[in-house]
C-alpha cells in the first residue's frame, strides 16, 4: 500500500513538471510578453540572485518576522480572551452575538483605521496582522470551550476544582483540536495582512519587494518573490499541521 | 432573566455610550477616532449622496463576478478530480504547490497584466476563492452515496447526463456551503485589495476618507463595511436554510 502511495507522488511530481516546461515553452515562445510571464529559468534565476546577494534574505525575514510577531501576539490574545468568555454562560451570553457580528468582517478593512492611528510604521503592521489573526483563534476558543463535555464540568465540580484548575486541565486540552485549527486558519491570514501592510506602509518584506519589481516591470524578481510567498504559505502551514498531529496524539483519532 | 437579544445588545450599546461621552467630554481632535454620533451622521450623508452607494456596487460587483468565474471554475475541476481518482492523483503536486500562494501576492502580477480596475480585481478574487470551491466539491463529489452512481451505470447514463442528474443534484447542498464560503472570502479579498491599490470600490474609499483625515467617514465606512459583510452571510445561511433544510448541514460539520 505504502509503496504504491509512492507512485502516486512520483507520478503527480512528473505532471507537476510537466506543467512546468509548459511554462518554460509558453515564455520560451513567447506566447505571453516576457514583461508578464517570465521563463521558470529566469524566475529561478533572479531567485538564486537574489538570495546570492542577501536581498532577498531579508524581505523573506522581514515578512516572517512581520507574520510572527502578530500571530504570536494575537494567539495569545485570543486564547485568553476566548478562555474568558467562553468559560463563562454570562460572558458568552453577552459577548459571542458581537463576536458574531465581527466575524464576517473584512478584516483588511480595519487597515486605515490602523494607518490613522499609528502611521505608516511597524507597530501599524503589528496591529492590523494581531486584529485579523484573533478572531479565528478567538471563535474556535470560545467554541470550543462551549462545546465541553458537560460531564467534565461535574466531576470537575465534584472534585471541587478551581475555575483557573478547570480551564488548564479540562476546557483548554478539550478544546485544544478547535483553537489549533483556529491557529491553523490565523496563520493564512497573517501572512496575507502582512502583505498588504507591506505594500501600503511600503515595510521591508516580500510584499514591498514584488510591488517594487511590479512597478519597474522586472517580472523575473516578481515571481521570484511570489514564489516565496507560496513557499512561505505551504512552509508554515505543514509545520502547523505537523505540531497539530504531536499535540494531538493523545486523542483517540476519528474524534 | 433579561432576554437573550436584549443581552446581545446590552455590550455594543454600552460601547457606543462610553465612546460618545469619553470623545465628547474631552473635546479629543483626532485622526482616527470620532463619536458615534458624527459616524452616524457621516453615514447617513454618504449614503444619501449617493457615494457610498457606488462604492458599494463597485465592491460588490467585482467579488461576484470573481465568485462566479471561480465557481465555474472550481466546480468543474472539483467534480472532474471527484469523479476520476486518477487524474485527482496525478494533480496533487500541482494543486498542493500552487493554492497556498496568498492571493493578494499575485497583486502586482495582475496590476502589469491587467493594469487597475474591475478586471485585475476579479482575477485575484478569483484566484483566491477557486480553491475552497474546488476543494469541498471534490469532497462533495466523493460523498455521494455509491447506489446512486450504480443506478446512473445500469441506466448507462452519458457522462454528461450523469453529471447533470446525479452528480451535481445529490452534492449540491455541500457545493452551496462552499459558494457560501467563498462568498465571504470574495468580499475580503475584494476589499484588500482595493485597499491596497485598487482605486475602486468601498476599499479606495475608506482610504480616501483616512487620508482626507475624516475619521467620521472613514468609521461610517468601517461599520458599512461590517454591515455588509453581515448581511451578505446571514443572506447566504437563510438562503441555504431555506433551499436545503439539513441537508446542508451534512458539509457543515467537515
Amino acid at each position: 500500500m505504502k509503496r504504491q502511495i509512492l507512485y502516486w507522488r512520483a507520478a503527480s511530481l512528473v505532471v507537476a513538471a510537466g506543467f512546468i516546461v509548459l511554462w518554460q515553452m509558453i515564455a520560451n515562445l513567447r506566447l505571453v510578453s516576457p514583461v508578464f510571464l517570465p521563463g521558470p529559468d529566469r524566475a529561478w534565476a533572479a531567485l538564486v540572485r537574489g538570495f546570492a546577494s542577501g536581498e532577498l534574505w531579508t524581505k523573506l525575514l522581514g515578512t516572517l518576522e512581520h507574520m510572527a510577531y502578530g500571530w504570536f501576539a494575537a494567539s495569545i490574545a485570543g486564547i485568553a480572551l476566548g478562555a474568558m468568555i467562553g468559560s463563562s454562560r454570562t460572558m458568552r451570553s453577552y459577548v459571542a452575538p458581537s463576536l458574531e457580528f465581527l466575524r464576517p468582517l473584512p478584516v483588511s478593512a480595519i487597515v486605515p483605521v490602523a494607518i490613522a492611528m499609528f502611521g505608516l510604521t511597524q507597530g501599524m503592521a503589528l496591529f492590523v496582522i494581531a486584529f485579523g489573526a484573533i478572531w479565528p483563534m478567538l471563535l474556535a476558543t470560545v467554541h470550543g470551550f462551549a462545546a465541553v463535555e458537560p460531564r467534565l464540568y461535574e466531576v470537575a465540580r465534584s472534585l471541587q476544582m478551581s475555575r483557573l484548575a478547570v480551564i488548564f486541565k479540562i476546557a483548554l486540552p478539550s478544546a485544544s483540536p478547535d483553537i489549533l485549527s483556529g491557529m491553523r486558519l490565523s496563520l493564512t491570514v497573517a501572512l496575507i495582512l502582512a502583505v498588504v501592510c507591506e505594500i501600503l506602509a511600503g515595510l521591508d518584506g516580500l510584499g514591498h519587494w514584488v510591488l517594487l519589481s511590479a512597478r519597474a516591470f522586472r517580472s523575473a524578481d516578481l515571481f521570484a518573490g511570489v514564489i516565496l510567498l507560496g513557499g512561505i504559505g505551504y512552509g508554515t502551514a505543514l509545520a502547523m499541521s505537523t505540531v497539530e498531529k504531536q499535540l494531538l496524539k493523545w486523542r483517540p483519532s476519528g474524534h | 432573566m433579561m432576554p437573550e437579544r436584549a443581552k446581545a445588545l446590552a455590550l455594543p450599546i454600552a460601547l457606543l455610550l462610553v465612546a460618545e461621552i469619553w470623545t465628547r467630554a474631552l473635546h479629543v481632535q483626532s485622526d482616527s477616532l470620532a463619536p458615534p454620533s458624527a459616524v452616524a451622521a457621516a453615514l447617513i450623508e454618504a449614503l444619501s449622496d449617493g457615494s457610498m452607494l457606488v462604492a458599494t456596487r463597485d465592491t460588490l460587483a467585482s467579488a461576484f463576478a470573481g465568485l462566479l468565474a471561480s465557481s465555474a471554475i472550481g466546480l468543474a475541476l472539483g467534480i472532474t478530480l471527484g469523479m476520476f481518482q486518477i487524474i485527482d492523483r496525478l494533480m496533487e503536486v500541482t494543486i498542493e504547490t500552487i493554492r497556498p500562494i496568498p492571493s493578494i501576492a499575485l497583486l502586482p502580477i495582475a496590476l502589469i497584466a491587467l493594469g487597475f480596475g474591475y478586471r485585475m480585481e476579479i482575477a485575484i478574487v478569483t484566484f483566491a476563492c477557486v480553491w475552497p470551491i474546488l476543494i469541498l466539491s471534490r469532497a462533495a463529489v466523493r460523498g455521494i452515496e455509491p447506489r446512486l452512481l450504480e443506478v446512473s451505470r445500469a441506466l448507462r447514463l452519458s457522462l454528461g447526463d450523469q453529471v447533470r442528474k446525479i452528480i451535481i443534484p445529490a452534492s449540491l447542498p455541500r457545493i452551496f456551503v462552499a459558494f457560501r464560503l467563498s462568498a465571504g472570502i470574495a468580499l475580503i479579498v475584494a476589499v484588500s485589495v482595493e485597499i491596497a491599490i485598487n482605486p475602486i470600490g468601498l476599499g479606495a474609499a475608506i482610504m480616501t476618507a483616512q487620508q482626507a483625515l475624516r475619521p467620521d467617514l472613514m468609521l461610517a465606512y468601517l461599520l458599512w463595511i461590517g454591515v455588509i459583510g453581515y448581511a451578505l452571510n446571514r443572506g447566504l445561511v437563510i438562503a441555504q436554510q431555506r433551499l436545503f433544510g439539513r441537508a446542508a448541514l451534512v458539509g457543515e460539520a467537515s
